[in-house]
């Protein structure tokens, strides 16, 4: 092992979604050095596939009081500490026709209990503040609810982070551990674009995998018992509700609906799954989720749906070290000392809501290991807003495009309103970390390919005006289409059909039948004059 | 419906896309009286390039240099695809009368010949096709040459990059250059539109002033291309006069749509149609249509911006296209045929539709869904019978076919149109005049 190619830090956390990030900044701000590397990008795992719902607590006070305790509290400091990433819309709880009366009469008092505000709304006057709502509405309450954005929450933390001295290391995956005794001295990665393999020694490691955490622990020689539960969501053409409105019975499918921007998210399923690859939507929990919702909001029947995805919720077993301070059974964290290690953690499980919480624990175990002794700061430090992680909010680019109209700053996602100036912004921060921006990298940071077309004509323009400002050099523009296109089709497929199939044909009319981008051999010789091989006897 | 007036016709033809378009035009030619129904919207979307048969089979994406060859195959091998229904000297005779049509309403393609040509697209890629505009027709020769060339484009065009096409070439044309250009007179605009430029080069001022900031930019280039904005209606003369002033080949660029050579067909096709005496109704749309039992005619009831309009047609050519072109309706669970919910040749169930892989080589089950035909090109009902026995359907609205895959958009489209008006006029000669 050459040393001269190791990175040393204090602590290496290994994942970028949103409890990694926010561990990152937590502990740059208690003054500790970290490296974060993600193996595929910020929120790439359940951290980006969920609703974005920044739950009261509401849904858990009948079965899983102490999450929502977390929730609330959580929910209230994350309003105030991130209040560039929630839209405080207010929940509805609503109970419909045939649901279960004790539930509804209880919940009033369950809320109480966990100290969550649920005011009863009269249910004609509910009706008319949502008109979407069920005409066989019985029962409604007002919750505290908001939407979050994920995406902004992380990008910023990680922002943070970085400008505290974090550093960032993405598409990177994690292919060893060196052990040591009772401790890791170094771990292993490989960059996922072919890059040259490289070792981290850091004093402390906290796997912060999300789902993949049982993969990271089990590497590090560790084990943890986790399962995995599939989670699908639906994304509406249009915003349906001003509100959160959640289905008042205890959870189940399809019962949240989450106004987001100019669209709404429906879901999820549960579905336990055995393994992490290939997860996506399937058209069979699309069709249940349609069913399912449209008995709160009728009008998700007919709907049109312009993506679906699904995340792997990670889901903890009762066994392997698990911390004492945990406070929740909603997430966990390991110190792994049991099993022979000292400088581990996993933090996993959990929810978005609870996420700085997390964070905050973790911070806690590697800061006592480290002998740290500055407290976290995060519950009373607002997060620091970053103009480059703003373009993912719906409503941003076009706001930020009226203001620069004098200038020329041509629009290349249509329906989204996602300027050329926008993305040059995203370009150049990723460019500043060191990074090789991609399409897809700038898909995750902004609204790009988010609107009805799903990327078939934003793409195109998007990778044109980066070839023109040198961002994109030779034939890899191809390449670049080709991967955003097929990862919003992987979103597309379980959602086909009406008019959102037309605008899928549509795609495909012309990035096969006009750009022939599914052939591999454009049957052009490799010098002029030539015949190429095979082809002229046909 | 006292007030709706009544045009009574031979044939309707119900479509004003590619296949809507040939069949009136067919129609016409063979001298029926035709009424055609719909706008010609999913023309915008057309690239100018007339696909017969690139590539075959669609799962080991073979292309091919004869289309002809191509068919023959085809026909041999996929006798439920529609084009394997006519015989190759039919096809070659509706792609002679559709472009000589063309040509008459002023837009011109380069002759046909017996082989695709391959030409540049605007990301770069190289697409096999078969009838060029004449427009075109220069890049297609300097793509095979390969010559030193100068690429120009327009800043504020957000769907066209000279440089992109340029880089993704890369060493398979080293003599291939860029050059962006501010379009004179719009030096301020955020973005431009392909359509407005297109208009504005039908001016000569516009146009000399774009020659002027060119012609230093020529360098040692032997042929020059540009994005598909020169002209609309005078596309020819605009082509001619740049070819003129820069003293060498000038080639337009296919872009994606809404494109200038889509409207150019758009509106040739509308002239072509018109001189023949199609009577059109391009802003209504079929409310109803009912057919009178035995040989009796069809009423189709309209709606539209011109009120409540019934046509009386002896024959019926659906030509609706698929689900862009509202042809064909996707519910959740089937897929039906949208005006007389005629039973569609589809996969299973909607897990199946399409593949998990964009790209899949194989293509998407969906895209081979349609409706099934008789050898008279009528659509079946679900007993397997024609529908109605002067009920027609062309275009990509048959099943068993995968236009966007086998690069067959165009044939598909013309080949059809004219086996359905062959039957159309057979099935009226046999019941005579009236």
């Amino acid at each position: 092992m050459n040393s001269a190619s190791s990175v040393q830090t204090q602590v290496l956390i290994i994942g970028g979604g949103v409890t990694g990030t926010a561990l990152a900044r937590d502990l740059a701000l208690r003054g500790v050095d970290c490296v974060l590397v993600e193996m595929d990008d910020i929120n790439a795992g359940a951290s980006g596939r969920n609703h974005g719902l920044l739950h009261s607590g509401a849904r858990y006070v009948a079965g899983d009081r102490e999450a929502a305790v977390d929730c609330r509290s959580e929910g209230d400091i994350l309003k105030r500490m991130a209040k560039q990433a929630i839209q405080d819309t207010g929940g509805y709880y609503v109970a419909v026709q045939g649901d279960d009366e004790r539930y509804i009469a209880d919940f009033p008092s369950c809320c109480a209990r966990s100290g969550i505000s649920a005011r009863v709304v009269d249910v004609a006057l509910a009706r008319e503040l949502e008109p979407a709502l069920s005409p066989r509405t019985i029962a409604v309450f007002e919750v505290p609810d908001a939407s979050i954005d994920p995406f902004r929450l992380s990008l910023e933390s990680m922002a943070h982070a970085q400008s505290l001295g974090a550093r960032l290391m993405r598409r990177t995956r994690v292919v060893g551990f060196e052990r040591e005794g009772r401790q890791i001295r170094a771990v292993r990665l490989q960059s996922r674009n072919g890059g040259q393999a490289q070792r981290i020694e850091a004093a402390q490691v906290v796997n912060a995998a999300g789902a993949w955490a049982r993969e990271v622990a089990l590497l590090a020689g560790a084990p943890i018992e986790m399962s995995y539960s599939k989670g699908t969501l639906l994304v509406t053409h249009t915003r349906l509700a001003g509100r959160v409105v959640n289905r008042l019975r205890l959870p189940g499918n399809a019962d949240i609906m989450m106004p987001g921007g100019t669209v709404s998210i429906v879901g999820t399923t549960s579905t336990r799954v055995d393994a992490l690859d290939d997860i996506r939507p399937t058209t069979l929990e699309a069709d249940l989720i349609v069913a399912e919702a449209s008995r709160m909001l009728p009008a998700l029947a007919a709907m049109r749906y312009v993506r679906a995805y699904a995340g792997v919720r990670p889901l903890v077993g009762a066994t392997g070290g698990r911390d004492a301070r945990a406070v929740s059974r909603g997430y966990a964290l390991f110190n792994h000392e049991d099993q022979g290690l000292d400088n581990l953690a996993t933090i996993t499980g959990g929810k978005l809501t609870t996420c700085r919480l997390m964070a905050e624990r973790a911070a806690d175990l590697v800061c006592r290991r480290l002998g740290v002794t500055r407290a976290c700061v995060t519950a009373t430090l607002p997060l620091p807003a970053v103009p480059e992680c703003a373009w993912t909010e719906p409503g941003h680019s076009p706001r930020a495009w009226m203001r620069t109209l004098r200038l020329k700053d041509p629009l290349l996602c249509e329906c989204e309103m996602v300027s050329g100036s926008a993305v040059d912004a995203i370009y150049a921060a990723l460019r500043a970390a060191g990074d090789t921006p991609t399409l897809t990298d700038i898909g995750l940071r902004s609204r790009v390919g988010k609107g009805a077309c799903q990327g078939a004509f934003c793409a195109l323009r998007t990778s044109a005006h980066l070839y023109q400002g040198g961002g994109f050099q030779g034939s890899r523009g191809l390449a670049e289409i080709l991967d955003f296109v097929g990862e919003r089709w992987r979103g597309q497929r379980a959602v086909l059909w009406g008019e959102q199939l037309a605008q899928a044909e549509l795609m495909e009319a012309l990035h096969c039948g006009l750009f022939g981008e599914e052939l591999q051999d454009d049957g052009l010789p490799d010098a002029p004059g030539q015949v190429a091989a095979g082809r002229a006897q046909r | 419906m006292k007030d709706a007036s009544c045009i009574s016709c031979d044939v309707a033809v119900i479509g004003a896309g590619m296949a809507g378009m040939a069949a009136a035009l067919f129609a016409a030619q063979r001298g029926l009286r035709c009424v055609q129904i719909g706008n010609g919207g999913s023309l915008l979307f057309a690239s100018g390039l007339l696909d017969l048969l690139g590539v075959y089979p669609v799962a080991e994406r073979r292309l091919w240099r004869s289309p002809y060859e191509a068919l023959a195959l085809l026909a041999r091998e996929q006798a439920e695809h529609p084009m394997a229904r006519l015989a190759v000297a039919s096809i070659r005779s509706a792609f002679e009368s559709f472009v000589t049509a063309l040509a008459s309403a002023g837009l011109r393609y380069a002759p046909l010949g017996e082989f695709n040509r391959k030409v540049l697209t605007s990301i770069g890629t190289v697409k096999t096709t078969f009838g060029v505009p004449r427009s075109m027709i220069a890049g297609a020769a300097a793509l095979e040459a390969r010559p030193p060339c100068l690429l120009v484009d327009f800043r504020g065009l957000r769907e066209f990059s000279a440089r992109q096409i340029v880089a993704t070439l890369g060493e398979r044309w080293p003599g291939l250059r860029h050059q962006r250009i501010e379009f004179p007179g719009a030096e301020s605009a955020p973005e431009l539109y392909a359509a407005h430029l297109a208009r504005a080069l039908e001016s000569r001022l516009m146009r000399e002033r774009t020659i002027n900031l060119v012609k230093p930019l020529l360098g040692d280039a032997r042929a020059v291309g540009f994005p598909a904005v020169l002209g609309l209606a005078r596309a020819g003369e605009v082509h001619a006069a740049f070819e003129e002033a820069l003293g060498m080949p000038v080639f337009e660029i296919p872009t994606m749509p809404t494109s200038v050579p889509g409207l150019r067909l758009l509106g040739a096709l509308e002239t072509a149609v018109s001189k023949l005496g199609v009577r059109r109704r391009h802003q209504a749309s079929v409310r109803a249509l009912v057919f009178s039992a035995g040989a009796g005619p069809a009423t189709l009831e309209l709606d539209g911006a011109q009120g409540g309009e019934r046509v009386v047609a002896r024959a019926v050519v659906l030509a609706t296209g698929r689900f862009t072109g509202r042809g064909l309706t996707a519910y959740r669970g089937q897929v039906r045929e949208s005006i007389l919910g005629l039973p569609v040749h589809q996969p299973d169930s909607r897990e199946t539709w399409h593949q998990r892989d964009f790209l899949d080589p194989s293509g998407h089950a969906i895209n081979r869904a349609g409706l099934e035909i008789d050898s008279a090109w009528r659509p079946l009902d679900a007993a397997g019978r024609p529908a109605w026995p002067r009920l027609f359907a062309a275009g990509s609205i048959l099943a068993h076919q995968d236009w966007m895959r086998a690069k067959c958009g165009s044939g598909l489209a013309i080949a059809t149109a004219w086996g359905a008006v062959e039957q159309v006029a057979r099935q009226l000669r046999r019941v005579g005049a009236g």
